[in-house]
């Protein structure tokens, strides 16, 4: 399951992150990266963006993005 | 000077405002990521020692990904002291950038920001302790109302560098540790900043909210704009100020003089003298509009709004090949283009900042060309400034859609950190106005004084006269306009505002306003903007984006012409 696949206000634990090196790094340096619980908070339609809760970070990232973090429940 | 002062941290954790609190300097902060992009300067007298501070443009990391990154990184190359500050309501994710820099090996100090913030966000972090284990000084502080900033400059001769230990390997797990020896969390309640935060960040609500907001920006921009002019400015400039002024110099010798400072008729908007129309342009009538809109954007900056626009809109600016963060300098250029301009610098690829600059320069005039529009059109009533604004925003559109077709490369993703709502002091608020007034008044207002005399000289020489022969007979016939439209077109490149003001004594109908007024928008850059550009994107490109825009202009009046 990636993230652009669960529900709105959900939390849940990011297992891998299936992108490049350079996206890997970008989240990491904020506190996103594998085994980090995070929480779903909106997700606009037509692919837009995903904002997601990561410890005290609010973030906001594209589609695409969202599409490699994959999670689980 | 050879010491040097780095305040490093991550993006928006208030090193604006603690570089204003050491060096006095006024610099603009705001509540989003990457407001810093020229880096800011100043110096600092501690007992006998001087030293340099440099406010370094916020970063997550010391592996550059982004421009601003990296220029963080080249800088910490020439420091020799590194103010690190971090954002206590965000420890964990601060205190990683703070381990890179420990492996720097350069004297540190750590201030913790925002610390009054972590009281109601049930947050407790026992600095002395953090201290202890990383082996630098720890010092809280709320830079905003200046609490903790004499310690850090009391405290500035004990920078060391760290002899903390560790593997850099497990980042995340050394900064997990440090947090949870250090931080308390008790429940946090779900405060109603919490949830305003979602509802504008939620495309069902966050889209009517937006435009909710724009619509308010626009009441409140004309209200205290308009309400200046009438009511304040315009009886003191026509009962006191021109009266007076006229009188003075009203048997002034030789005329050529007198033509200068005051010109030949009585009528201000028509005298092009350095008393009178340079005085009342930009002081009578920018200047309000100018307060007024640079008011409600600080506002808007510093309570955090901005960032959760480019999230809304993020979709739409992806059909134009950008992402939302290009909706930020789109926003700023409503108000002026000059620093919408310089904040296309947080984009990436050259290709973006093409784009939006395009976007910024042709989808709408800025403020006191508006308020000159809104002010002139008033009389052909509502329906023809509303599809000047609405054919100019069809037309920049349209030309993004056919550059995104062009200019090779792919929309980058959205990646932006959402900052906290945060309620804006009023002193801060009145600070940013006054540095926001002052650039106004020392940047643009010589610059129109300038135009407005330059414009009067060639009038008195019989200049005007000739180039209106030469370029305004094919101009005019062209667009089907008075041919005296060249020495307003001529005005429009020094003050776009202006260009419009002078199409009042023309005498035009609707049809002719609308067109004109198009064309003046969209035609050239004013001379600031187009410095700016040249600046910021190099020669080549900003002649290419010049003529693009003037070719679109010129066709867009001619067809507008046809069919209107």
């Amino acid at each position: 399951m990636n993230l652009t696949e669960i529900k709105e206000h959900k939390s849940c634990r990011i297992v891998e992150i299936r992108g490049g090196k350079e996206l890997i790094r970008k989240l990491d340096s904020l506190g996103v990266r594998p085994g980090v619980k995070i929480t779903k908070i909106s997700s606009h339609f037509l692919k837009g963006p995903v904002t997601i809760h990561a410890g005290c970070t609010e973030l906001a990232l594209g589609h695409g993005m969202a599409k490699q973090i994959i999670v689980e429940g | 000077m050879s010491n040097k002062i780095l305040l490093v941290g991550n993006p928006n954790v208030g090193k604006s405002v603690v570089f204003s609190r050491l060096t006095g300097v006024g610099v603009i902060s705001s509540n989003y990521a990457g407001t810093t992009i020229e880096i800011a300067r100043g110096s600092l007298k501690i007992g006998e020692e001087k030293y340099e501070v440099i406010d370094v443009p916020g970063t997550y990391s010391l592996d550059p990904s982004s421009k601003a990154e990296e220029v963080a990184v080249e800088l910490l190359k020439e420091g020799n002291l590194i103010i690190n500050v971090l954002d206590s309501t965000n420890l964990e994710r601060n205190l990683n950038l703070t381990l890179q820099l420990i492996k720097k090996n350069i004297p540190m100090l750590l201030i913790l920001n925002f610390w009054d913030e972590t009281k109601h966000k049930g947050i407790s972090i026992d600095y002395k302790k953090l201290e202890e284990i990383i082996k630098i000084p720890v010092i809280p502080v709320c830079a905003i109302t200046g609490e903790g900033v004499n310690e850090i400059i009391n405290r500035v001769k004990d920078a060391k560098t760290s002899v903390y230990n560790f593997n850099f390997e497990e980042n995340w797990k050394i900064v997990g540790e440090l947090v949870d020896s250090v931080q308390k969390l008790s429940h946090k309640h779900h405060t109603f900043s919490d949830r305003l935060s979602e509802i504008t960040i939620h495309p069902v609500t966050g889209i009517p909210a937006a435009l909710l907001i724009l619509f308010f920006t626009f009441i409140i921009v004309r209200f205290i704009g308009e309400g200046l002019v009438t009511r304040v400015l315009d009886p003191l400039f026509n009962l006191y100020y021109h009266p007076f002024i006229l009188k003075l110099f009203s048997s002034l010798q030789p005329e050529f003089l007198k033509q200068i400072l005051i010109g030949k008729t009585g009528v201000v908007m028509e005298s092009f003298g350095l008393l009178t129309t340079a005085v009342y342009i930009p002081v009578v009538i920018v200047f309000p509009y100018i307060l007024a809109f640079y008011l409600v954007l600080s506002f808007l900056e510093d309570f955090g709004y901005l960032p959760r626009v480019a999230v809304i809109f993020d979709n739409i600016f992806h059909r134009l090949g950008l992402h939302g963060y290009s909706s930020i300098p789109v926003m700023l250029g409503l108000g002026c283009k000059v620093p919408a301009l310089l904040a296309t610098r947080i984009l990436e690829s050259e290709r973006e900042k093409v784009i939006t600059t395009v976007l910024i320069l042709m989808s709408a005039p800025c403020m006191p060309q508006t308020a000159m529009i809104f002010s002139l059109g008033a009389k052909y009533g509502v329906h023809a400034i509303f599809m000047i604004f609405f054919i100019l925003f069809v037309i920049a559109v349209v030309t993004s859609l056919i550059l995104n077709l062009f200019l090779k490369g792919d929309a980058p993703e959205l990646f932006v950190e959402i900052p906290p709502y945060r309620v804006p002091r009023i002193a801060t608020l009145l600070n940013k106005l006054w540095f926001r007034t002052k650039g106004f008044f020392s940047e643009a207002v010589p610059m129109i004084i300038a135009g407005v005399f330059i414009i009067n000289i060639m009038d008195i020489i019989g200049f005007t006269g000739l180039i209106a022969v030469w370029i305004g007979r094919p101009v005019a016939y062209l667009l089907n306009l008075p041919e005296n439209i060249v020495s307003v077109m001529l005005m429009g490149f020094l003050r776009k505002d202006v260009s419009i003001a002078l199409l009042a004594p023309l005498g035009l109908n609707a049809k002719q306003f609308i067109v004109s007024s198009i064309f003046l928008v969209l035609y050239l850059p004013c001379i600031a903007s187009f410095f700016t550009l040249l600046k910021e994107m190099g020669a080549k490109v900003t002649f290419k984006i010049t003529f693009v825009i003037l070719t679109i202009a010129f066709c867009t009046a001619f067809i507008l012409n046809r069919l209107l």
